[in-house]
């Protein structure tokens, strides 16, 4: 199954990460997903525990590592493209590049890129851009080392936006490469 | 399926009756190439025969309407009521309403078949142009219908009606993540639809050969992509093979034996055109910009298509072998979905200007550009057999995609009584 990034959810689930110390492991911040949004607030807004009673184990820990979960939440499953551009984002680097890390620390996971488009094109034109993102992603990844055979690529051209509304935000919203995990990741 | 086989069994028989042996000719005749032409006024009373017979001149009166070249007449203003075929019509009767056009007809049933004639008169001249009888298994009645149409249009216009077509298409249910598309076929009118695939896969670009009787379509899941030739008749689907690569855009060549695609290789989409009969294929592309959505001349002898070779995408022009490859597309804007017209006059897109789409029309040669339609989202333009309109699909800001044909001249713009959501409409040759 395929989780879709929703914004909300995966700035919770950051907030409990930072708050159960245990998981200083996820030191990094992920992007905010969607350039359009401003940037998400500090964790340390989250006003601290006070007179904790001894604790119990923490409901929730967070993605496990290593798992599809872990790979939407703290390395980001989807980098955002400019308007008829096909080019990676300054933006999008470093989300590609912990995509590369994260890829090179569970060698047995398999990903297809998925090329989507805004519906501001026709259909068969942006069939064929979103193959040109798609492929941008994947070139990415297999420059920063990450073995081709585990990488297939599809476009959906607009066929499959993630945001069903119209207008500047929600287009920005659909221009993207999404990076889904096929095979090889751990079981929750 | 059901519409297929009633297809397959119906038999028509069309003879022509009463006086003349050629139709005549009229005083009165509908231009259609004024853009300004006023619509000709014409009276369709209830055929005789019951509620087929009134079925039946309303489906015709549906069609000529919405051809924009007609205005039929309200029948409540109609005073003879006791026309038959056998008789003339008391011409002063339909003038008194100003009718320049007036078509009465009988609807019987013998041994099971219909019989529908009709007549078409000159109110003015108080002649005959026209008079007509087919023979029709009762559920083709709305058959009956559109070939009276066309025989009705075709005398006014002295141009091939379009009426007794189909349309093959994307029906669309749902928005963003959870939107599903089926192949769908109906009526050119909106009617008898069905549809051809269940919705498990995303289906794209249907088009019909020029037999009607076979539309190939692509199908994009999320391991695999396949273009598909499905046979109307037997309802066999056949797949024209794997290809390295993910395919796109399929269309028949006019004689129905190639299919054009292009397949998208590393992130560079490339035109190929695959034989049916031996299924070799061969490359028409190599530029690394986009090449795609191939549409042959109606000569077979060339191929218009789309590239952003130039930095944009813009039309292009190449022969059917992939050489001499020219771009006809030089105004401001993109340019995609180039669509041959059936006579071979113009060429069909979509041009995109600032936030705005457009279906247009341009010559072979580029030049002649005319911009018919504007919305915030007009794509995906088909030609009528006829070349005298051309449907498209429309999508208003966070609406459904419906479908809306416009004439070649841009002012008669109409909504296909279609309700639901729709896209990538392909119009089908005069069914036989």
């Amino acid at each position: 199954m395929v989780i879709r990034f929703n914004r909300k959810t995966a700035l919770r689930l950051v907030l409990m990460g930072t708050a159960a110390v245990s998981l200083a492991a996820c030191a990094h911040h992920p992007k905010p997903s969607y350039p359009t949004t401003t940037t998400a607030p500090p964790a340390n807004t989250e006003p601290p525990p006070i007179n904790r009673p001894t604790p119990p184990a923490p409901v929730s820990q967070g993605p496990i590592p290593g798992t599809e979960q872990d790979f939407v939440v703290n390395v980001g499953d989807r980098v955002y493209f400019d308007f008829d551009h096909f080019d990676i984002r300054a933006d999008a680097q470093p989300i590609l590049g912990a995509q590369a890390d994260w890829l090179k620390r569970y060698q047995g996971v398999a990903v297809r890129i998925e090329g989507n488009c805004d519906e501001r094109g026709t259909r068969e034109y942006n069939l064929a851009l979103g193959a040109r993102r798609a492929n941008a992603v994947r070139e990415f990844l297999v420059s920063h080392g990450i073995d081709p055979a585990r990488i297939t690529t599809i476009s959906y051209g607009k066929e499959k936006p993630i945001d069903a509304g119209s207008g500047d935000e929600a287009d920005q919203h659909n221009r993207n490469g999404h990076t889904a995990i096929v095979s090889g990741a751990q079981s929750r | 399926m059901r519409l297929m086989s009633l297809i397959l069994t119906m038999a028509f028989a069309a003879l022509s009756f009463g006086l003349a042996a050629a139709p005549a000719r009229a005083d009165i005749q509908v231009n259609v190439n004024r853009g300004d032409v006023q619509p000709l006024p014409i009276a369709i009373p209830a055929f005789n025969g019951g509620q087929v017979g009134a079925d039946i001149a309303a489906v015709i009166s549906a069609n000529l309407n919405r051809s924009g070249l007609f205005r039929p007449i309200d029948p409540a203003s109609f005073t003879e009521h006791d026309l038959t075929t056998a008789v003339q019509p008391r011409f002063p009767a339909w003038q008194q309403i100003n009718a320049q056009a007036l078509i009465n007809g009988d609807v019987t049933v013998v041994n099971g078949q219909l019989k529908v004639a009709f007549r078409l008169w000159d109110v003015a001249a108080e002649k005959q142009l026209l008079g007509q009888e087919f023979t029709a298994s009762p559920e083709n009645w709305r058959r009956v219908a559109h070939k009276i149409s066309d025989a009705v249009y075709e005398n006014l216009t002295g141009e091939k009606g379009y009426f007794d077509t189909r349309v093959v298409f994307v029906a669309e249910a749902g928005r963003g993540s959870a939107r599903a598309t089926r192949l769908a076929i109906m009526d050119q009118d909106g009617a008898n639809p069905s549809y051809l695939t269940d919705g498990s896969a995303i289906v794209m670009s249907p088009r019909f050969s020029s037999t009607s009787q076979e539309i190939t379509y692509m199908s994009l899941r999320p391991e695999s992509s396949a273009i598909y030739l499905l046979n109307l008749d037997t309802v066999r689907r056949e797949s024209l093979g794997q290809f390295p690569g993910q395919v796109m855009a399929p269309r028949f060549s006019p004689d129905g034996s190639k299919v054009a695609f292009s397949v998208d290789r590393s992130g560079n989409t490339d035109i190929f055109v695959m034989d049916l009969r031996n299924h070799s294929s061969a490359r028409l592309t190599t530029d690394p910009a986009i090449d795609t959505s191939p549409s042959f001349s109606p000569d077979g002898g060339r191929i218009a298509f789309n590239s952003d070779r130039s930095g944009t995408a813009q039309l292009y022009v190449m022969a059917a072998d992939g050489s001499n490859p020219h771009r006809i597309s030089f105004g401001q804007g993109r340019y995609t979905d180039p669509v041959w017209s059936p006579t071979g006059e113009f060429i069909a897109f979509t041009k995109q200007t600032g936030g705005e789409f457009h279906i247009g029309v341009m010559k072979p040669d580029g030049s002649d550009e005319r911009i018919l339609t504007t919305s915030y989202l007009d794509e995906g333009p088909t030609w009528a057999p006829n070349g005298r309109v051309l449907m498209f699909s429309r999508q208003a800001a966070g609406g459904p995609s419906k479908l809306w044909t416009v004439d070649v001249t841009g002012r008669i713009l109409q909504p296909v009584p279609y309700p639901q959501g729709a896209s990538q409409p392909a119009w089908s040759p005069l069914l036989q």
